[in-house]
């Protein structure tokens, strides 16, 4: 399944792909709770009819039937808008699939504030830190199409529970056909000496476009990717920290929580140096064109500028 | 089922009975209550009827059982000791912390625990996912599961009814415990939940109703669920919260708390005399 750089591609509809590629794996069992159009989990539901459950809008008793299925050997995917799947069942999540480590993979679809005109009560900007703190959950958050093609296939090699992020907007593919992608590990995309921009998901893209702002300025920016939010690349943030000496953190989530605050926990722990997060500032969205609201909640390229010249300016404060 | 095996199954659920006070006296804390309503259908499932084998716990065709009022682990540890899966001298270890029979069943550290259980209204759903892999699967494996009554307060469990009828689980057998207490009283007055077979049978259920202290009418009831085609069956038990101790029957204050010393070899006691009455040695 190929992508063509530059191409823009929701990484839901990449989602949807990657289970009917991989689906031919007579184990995988797919369910959703009556989304499939838009979670993209219909094309599995054509291809794999007989593995294909629909669970009707009832998505408590979706993941605890999965971790049931999980039980008998099954790999089951259970998909749902983030809001419903990491909130609404979290507990279900955390009782029936992560304490007994079953192997479910929960394929989140529409995070974050780019759901776009559905309005707040759709856009789940607390999924991440909801996941965080559950044992043995791994949490994968891709950037672009490629990247979640790859994050599907390493969560069905991984034998346990995995959330997978993906969003409604089409976005940038980013990596080509050479790309490496290995749970736990982080990508430098770009090397730079002044700040560290640690990005995930769609706020990828817009790092990499922060480094171009900078440099126009004489500010040398290294990119990394974060694709798994947990386990996080301790190694390459603190790595990082040494090297550059300041941090700024993007992520389409509240900044209490996300990447910013896991990237803070390894700062703290491992090379204390000035770290900004940017985020959604722990404040609800609201209906509106996803380009627009990624502008307006400051998730993009001119925000993580500003915010990593601050980090730099504290860096001898 | 002859006379002998009856006598045998009262004997054996009224040594899961003891297991199940001698776990809570040990631990001073845990759910006797309905762990004593549940023992004889436990027994019945455990020594009468599942195709299980504590030699091979995870064989892939064994019948599978979802504790799903995971309070009642008490009496489903007395019943995985009876039947061989666990040592009956571990029994005291309940919830202690160097032991493995944690307060709600924990299916990765206990043989024959088949799911993790304890937050209510999650077992069945559980329970519906491994009848679907047996449908995926063309396996003939059966399923069951107890509810409590007061677990039908949560609307999951719902979700789930609607599942088991809508994909025709006809492989799943639940049981409602149904002792009509729940930890703040009656369940028709803290949230009455009545009358359940009418809603079950509006969910698409085949729903029975029996003594579920009488182990020809389990029988016959769990006999007759395998004969129905296309429907899951819901077996509603009438029980006697405490069945077996005098002082505890019909009490929802036993819904979970610890017997003192003196009230625990009372109701050893007891169990014993019960034993002894059906022609058990003591």
């Amino acid at each position: 399944m190929a992508y063509t750089i530059g191409e823009k591609v929701a990484t839901r509809e990449a989602y949807g792909k990657a289970l009917v590629e991989f689906g031919n794996n007579e184990n995988i069992v797919v369910l959703d709770a009556d989304l499939s159009k838009s979670t993209k989990t219909d094309g599995f539901k054509k291809t794999y009819p007989e593995r294909f459950i629909n669970m009707g809008i009832a998505e408590g008793n979706m993941m605890a039937t999965a971790a049931g299925l999980a039980t008998c050997g099954k790999t089951v995917f259970a998909s749902s808008f983030a809001m419903f799947a990491a909130g609404r069942a979290f507990e279900q999540i955390r009782n029936s699939i992560a304490y007994p480590k079953l192997n479910v993979k929960i394929g989140a679809t529409h995070a974050g504030i780019s759901v776009g005109e559905d309005g707040a009560s759709h856009q789940c900007l607390e999924d991440i830190g909801i996941m965080r703190t559950i044992p043995n959950m791994i949490i994968l958050n891709p950037a672009d199409a490629v990247e979640s093609r790859l994050a599907v296939k390493a969560a069905i090699e991984h034998n346990g529970p995995v959330y997978l992020r993906f969003g409604r907007l089409a976005v940038p593919t980013i990596f080509g056909d050479d790309y490496k992608f290995e749970i736990g590990k982080g990508v430098m995309l770009e090397d730079g000496t002044d700040v560290t921009i640690v990005a995930t998901g769609l706020m990828v893209p817009a790092a990499l476009d922060a480094k171009k702002i900078l440099a126009e300025e004489g500010i040398s920016a290294r990119v990394v990717n974060i694709h798994t939010i947990k386990p996080i690349d301790r190694d390459i943030i603190a790595k990082a920290a040494k090297e550059t000496g300041a941090l700024v953190t993007a992520e389409e989530h509240n900044i209490i929580g996300g990447l910013g605050s896991a990237v803070a926990e390894v700062l703290a722990e491992e090379c204390p140096v000035p770290l900004k997060r940017v985020g959604t500032q722990d404040v609800f969205g609201r209906s509106g064109k996803p380009a627009a609201l990624l502008e307006m909640y400051g998730l993009d390229a001119k925000t993580i500028a500003e915010k990593a010249k601050e980090a730099i300016a504290k860096k001898n404060a | 089922m002859n006379a002998e095996r009856i006598k045998e199954l009262q004997i054996a659920a009224s040594d899961i009975r003891k297991m199940a006070l001698e776990a809570v006296y040990s631990a001073g804390a845990g759910h006797p209550g309905g762990s004593l309503s549940v023992a004889d259908i436990l027994a019945y499932l455990y020594l009468e009827e599942m195709n299980v084998d504590p030699k091979d716990p995870k064989n892939p065709d064994r019948d599978r059982f979802v504790l799903s009022k995971g309070h009642c682990s008490p009496a489903l540890y007395g019943a995985l000791a009876e039947k061989g899966f666990i040592p009956k001298e571990d029994i005291k270890g309940f919830r202690n912390i160097n032991s493995y029979l944690q307060g709600h069943p924990d299916m990765k550290g206990v043989p024959g625990v088949d799911m993790s259980t304890g937050s209510l209204g999650q077992g069945i759903s559980a329970a519906c996912g491994m009848a679907k892999a047996a449908k995926l699967d063309n396996k003939d494996y059966r399923v069951y599961t107890v509810l409590g009554d007061g677990e039908i307060e949560e609307g999951q469990v719902w979700e789930a009814a609607m599942f088991a009828a809508h994909y025709q689980l006809d492989n799943l057998t639940a049981f409602l415990d149904f002792n009509g207490l729940q930890i703040d009283g009656d369940i028709t007055k803290v949230m009455n939940p009545c009358p359940i077979d009418e809603k079950f049978k509006a969910f698409n259920w085949n729903v029975i109703t029996i003594d579920a202290h009488n182990f020809e009418e389990i029988e016959k009831a769990v006999n007759e669920a395998k004969t129905v085609k296309g429907k899951p069956t819901i077996i509603i038990a009438k029980s006697t919260k405490g069945k077996g101790v005098s002082f505890m029957e019909g009490q929802a204050a036993w819904h979970g708390a610890a017997p003192n010393q003196e009230q625990y070899e009372q109701a050893i006691a007891e169990l014993n005399d019960y034993i002894a009455s059906v022609g058990g040695a003591k």
